[in-house]
């Protein structure tokens, strides 16, 4: 026997590797991010480096705190994912100071307090942008226009450079001789959502030249390439494919039904999921395996609640997306549903004939 | 299916195959020893044979020191119902009978014969052959006497295993030729060598257990063996019945649940047996061994095993005597490779590690495997749990094993058994692909050794407080008995006339007195049990819980202990009488040392003073003892 033996059985070759599946889940990612970066500028990338950056940061300050090894926990990406999906949620322009507040409370509250990667009971990208949405809700829903022309002429908007990017994340100032009017808008959901409470119907809101084919211009496509990597992730392995589905399903279900029932109040369901952030919710932030259901029936149930309660707080609730706040409440109830769909085992149950 | 087959149609329709959750895709790496042909591993000079190498009680020993022994010669016999025969693999001098290291996973040592061997290898008398269709009770009897076990690995007692518990009957046989774990090929190179002599056994169980249908599994990466069998099954005669079922390849299929699960759709209940379901396992290997029991009149004394992995010289199967060092079997493989990481008995999935060379081969060792560094690379320390989830993606019981790890990381065992922990079969799927690299099997291992031992605590427990009961009850009714004998014994008194009555407790206090001399050492008062009163003899137990008598080592068992009640007999003091007594007794030894010449010190080198007050003390003493002589006197009748 030599260094590095294994005890006991099984004397095999480990087959996955924790820093493998996140690094799988930051490479997934990618499309949906460039996307992002295209549509919304610059703002995008600053946001992930300076998450990306805190979040390390943070990670290897509590490991030194706590006396444990630094270097395998920062391995793990871990929290690089939760970096990432950070600032792919927050608004293109927010203040520096707002993502260092976000990531520290993400990092460092919601999952490091609690003992670390695998013990965090809500998903901590999550976690930090709710915190940071209750906490600053103006400057957490300033968003960007998407750089399309059609958007841009329609409402004589202009578009950020790398610089005014960085200005404006450091500084919080614009480029001389532009306001914020000139260069935000309001997302799909917001749109939709405040119109229908002016009263308007579906056809009418539709005219705006925001909207592309199903959801909001460039927003869908930003969903699409979040959609690739999803489903590459589920072809590789990294996730299943029930949770996902299940948050579509919740989703699309209850969107059809009330569609069905009233079409000029309700919009069509594919908005819901080329909306907002349905796609990433569903592939990258609900999968969080340390956060979700682990067994088959129970990510069934987790996804399919956390589709509805998006659903009903687009509809009937104060904030415009939905997905974090369905994610965060349908985690603390992972438990509970993970203890009541135990699997059948093997020679229990059905068959059981003694 | 949905047609039933054309009468005219060659070839019957495939057998319907379920499947089992979970289960891995691993790579087989059984090419790297399967190509070799099988070959015989010459004798060793030595062979250490293990009185255990089953489940079940240890063989006894029939040979003692410096016997010679004949190759095939019984040398243990079984002990017990539960236990398997041993027998010389070859002819020799017994020259040992000592504990050694045998092949166990947990690496103690435990009784074996050493026998010198003298190399002619010439056998003992055999049994004569059984014929063809030989009789049931003689089969069973040869089978037991082979000392045949199963052969896969877990060394079951065959002969256990084929006494069907009247009211089961086995209407399926299964041969476990599916061989599921990577590297290992034993069974695969006795398929494709000798598919005829596995046929034969087939043949004598299916008779024997008179079944219906009898499925020959392997798995389907083992084209050579499968086209060897089906050969076999052409040619060969009387074989009805007999059908090869080539399943997928998926790890664990070749384990005895999940292989009926994939045969039968069936699942063996929770901690049961598959007899209870009529249907019974064996590997093929077995099946063999049977057949050459049964024809030859051969016991169980070797076995086929696989040599291999990259740090192995020369990957091969050879057919080996039992008993053989392993240190000569690598000799005979090419030796040890210089980036071994580790040898391994048994299979990389389920196999444990080989620290001593020293060790022999026993009935259930089917592999030795030499891991190189490439093949076993280091895991790296254990990461957290992610809660992933791929653990129950790939466990073939279906159970949680993130839930279970949780449970046994924590000590909750009541949790670990209710997350059915002891439906976990040590596959070790879960922790292949555990991304933390957490051992967990390891930790299902010690959790499952936690509640046996906690069972076992229980069991004790249990059985102590059974005793404990038992013991109270007695000592309560020993007490009714006893208080019922006095309450006799005062009705009777309070028949009798006053002047017997009296009569009757001054010869009771007289009984005491002697029984308090004989008892108590000179001079202490304190241990005179006259007049206390038998109750009052008894201890007071602490704290109150246990009933007064429990636990009185001192109580006798004979109720109606001398001594009568204070309180019913004024007439008369026995403490009294019992002080008079102490203080003659007192007095005769303090004059006997005065005739001796030895006075109290105390009452050497007085002061005047105190010479007065000893003396008065005296007087006093005097005056009291005369008047109590005077009372007791007017006491006596």
């Amino acid at each position: 026997m030599s260094r590095g033996a294994v005890i006991s059985a099984p004397f095999a070759g480990r087959i996955n590797r924790t820093d493998r599946l996140m690094l799988q889940v930051i490479l997934a990612l990618i499309p949906g991010a460039l996307a992002m970066v295209w549509y919304f500028g610059w703002g995008v990338l600053i946001n992930m480096a300076l998450a990306s950056a805190f979040a390390l940061g943070g990670e290897a300050l509590v490991m030194r705190l706590r006396g444990r090894p630094v270097l395998p926990a920062i391995g793990d990406l871990s929290a690089l994912v939760t970096a990432l999906l950070f600032a792919i949620t927050v608004p293109p322009t927010l203040p520096w100071w707002l993502t260092f507040l976000g990531i520290a409370f993400a990092i460092l509250i919601v999952k490091q307090l609690y003992g670390g990667l695998g013990y965090n009971p809500f998903n901590p990208a999550m976690a930090g942008y709710v915190f940071l949405l209750v906490s600053y809700p103006v400057e957490m829903t300033n968003w960007l226009a998407p750089a399309i022309p059609e958007v841009l002429a329609a409402h004589d908007l202009a578009i950020l450079s790398f610089v005014d990017s960085l200005r404006l994340i450091f500084t919080g100032t614009l480029p001389p001789g532009l306001t914020w009017d000139a260069v935000s808008a309001a997302t799909p959901l917001d749109e939709m959502f405040s119109q229908l409470d002016h009263n308007s119907t579906i056809p009418e809101i539709l005219k705006s030249p925001l909207w592309g084919d199903f959801g909001g211009r460039g927003w869908e496509w930003v969903g699409n390439w979040f959609l690739l990597g999803g489903l590459w992730m589920i072809w590789r392995g990294v996730i299943s494919w029930r949770i996902p589905v299940a948050v579509l399903a919740g989703i699309l279900l209850p969107a059809g039904l009330f569609w069905l029932f009233d079409p000029q109040a309700f919009p069509f369901p594919a908005f819901h999921i080329f909306a907002g952030g349905t796609i990433l919710g569903a592939f990258f932030i609900a999968t969080d395996p340390v956060t979700a259901c682990t067994t088959p029936k129970g990510q069934l149930i987790y996804g399919a609640a956390i589709g509805f309660i998006t659903f009903v707080i687009r509809h009937w609730g104060g904030y415009p997306d939905a997905v974090a706040f369905a994610v965060l409440l349908m985690n603390i109830a992972a438990p509970m549903i993970d203890h009541y769909t135990q699997p059948r085992v093997f020679g229990h149950g059905r068959r059981e004939q003694t | 299916m949905a047609s039933p087959p054309l009468a005219s149609s060659p070839r019957p329709a495939p057998r319907p195959l379920w499947t089992f959750h979970g289960g891995l895709h691993l790579p087989d790496e059984k090419a790297l020893s399967s190509a070799a042909p099988l070959a015989t591993a010459p004798l060793s000079p030595l062979l250490v044979i293990p009185l255990q190498q089953h489940i079940g009680a240890p063989a006894k020993p029939l040979v003692g020191v410096g016997d010679r022994v004949g190759k095939g010669q019984l040398i243990g016999e079984a002990q017990g119902s539960m236990s398997a025969t041993v027998h010389a693999p070859s002819s020799g001098t017994v020259v040992a009978i000592e504990d050694r290291p045998v092949p166990h996973a947990s690496g103690l040592s435990a009784p074996c014969i050493l026998i010198e061997t003298d190399g002619r290898d010439a056998w003992a008398e055999l049994p004569p052959p059984l014929g063809p269709r030989p009789d049931p009770e003689a089969l069973r009897e040869r089978i037991r006497w082979a000392g045949i076990v199963g052969l896969g690995g877990a060394a079951f007692p065959s002969s256990v295993k084929l006494r069907v518990p009247p009211g089961q009957r086995i209407r399926t046989l299964i041969l476990n030729g599916a061989e599921c774990e990577p590297y290992i090929s034993c069974d695969d190179r006795l398929m494709r060598d000798r598919p005829g002599r596995i046929l034969a056994g087939v043949r004598l169980l299916r008779d024997l257990l008179q079944v219906e249908a009898c499925l020959i599994a392997v798995e389907d990466n083992k084209p050579e063996a499968i086209a060897a069998l089906r050969q076999a099954l052409a040619a060969g005669e009387d074989l009805a019945g007999i059908e090869l079922v080539v399943i997928p390849t998926l790890y664990p299929s070749g384990g005895e649940k999940q292989l009926i699960r994939i045969l039968t759709g069936q699942e063996v209940p929770s901690r049961g047996i598959p007899a209870q379901i009529g249907i019974l396992c064996q590997n093929i290997a077995t099946a063999a061994a049977i057949a050459e029991a049964a024809e030859e009149g051969k016991p169980l004394i070797s076995r086929i095993i696989t040599l291999t992995g990259r740090a192995m010289g020369q990957p091969r199967n050879l057919e080996v005597a039992l008993g053989t060092p392993i240190k000569d079997l690598l000799a005979l493989a090419g030796g040890l490779g210089p980036d071994l990481r580790q040898l391994l008995i048994g299979g990389p999935m389920m196999g444990f590690a080989c620290d001593d060379l020293g060790m022999p081969v026993t009935k259930g060792v089917n592999c030795l495997l030499a891991l190189s560094r490439a093949e076993a690379p280091d895991p790296g320390p254990a990461l957290a749990c992610i809660r992933c989830g791929a653990c129950a993606e790939a466990c073939p019981a279906s159970l949680l094993p993130q839930q279970l790890y949780w449970h046994a990381r924590a000590r909750d065992l009541d949790q670990a058994r209710a997350y059915h922990l002891f439906d976990c079969i040590e596959c070790g799927c879960c922790a292949v692909v555990c991304p933390s690299h957490i051992p967990l099997v390891q930790y299902y291992r010690f959790a499952k050794a936690e509640c046996l031992a906690q069972d076992r605590d229980k069991r004790q427990a249990e059985h102590a407080r059974q005793r404990h009961d038992a013991k109270t009850a007695r000592l309560e009714r020993l007490e009714e008995e006893r208080k019922a004998n006095l309450r006799k014994k005062k009705e009777a008194l309070a028949e009798k006339p006053a002047p017997a009555r009296a009569a009757a407790s001054a010869s009771a206090a007289a009984t005491t007195t002697p029984l308090a001399d004989a008892s108590a050492p000179a001079g202490s008062a304190s241990a005179i049990p006259a007049g206390t009163g038998a109750g009052a003899g008894e201890p007071v137990a602490p704290g109150g819980a246990v009933p007064p008598l429990a636990g009185s080592p001192g109580t006798p068992d004979t109720p109606g202990t001398p001594g009568t009640p204070i309180a019913e007999t004024p007439a008369v003091d026995p403490k009294k009488a019992a002080i008079a007594a102490a203080l003659q007794r007192a007095a005769e030894k303090k004059a006997a040392l005065a005739r001796q010449g030895q006075a109290p010190k105390n009452t050497a080198d007085l002061t005047p003073a105190q010479r007065r007050q000893v003396e008065a003390a005296e007087a006093r003493r005097r005056e009291l003892q005369a008047a109590e002589s005077a009372s007791s006197g007017r006491e006596q009748p």
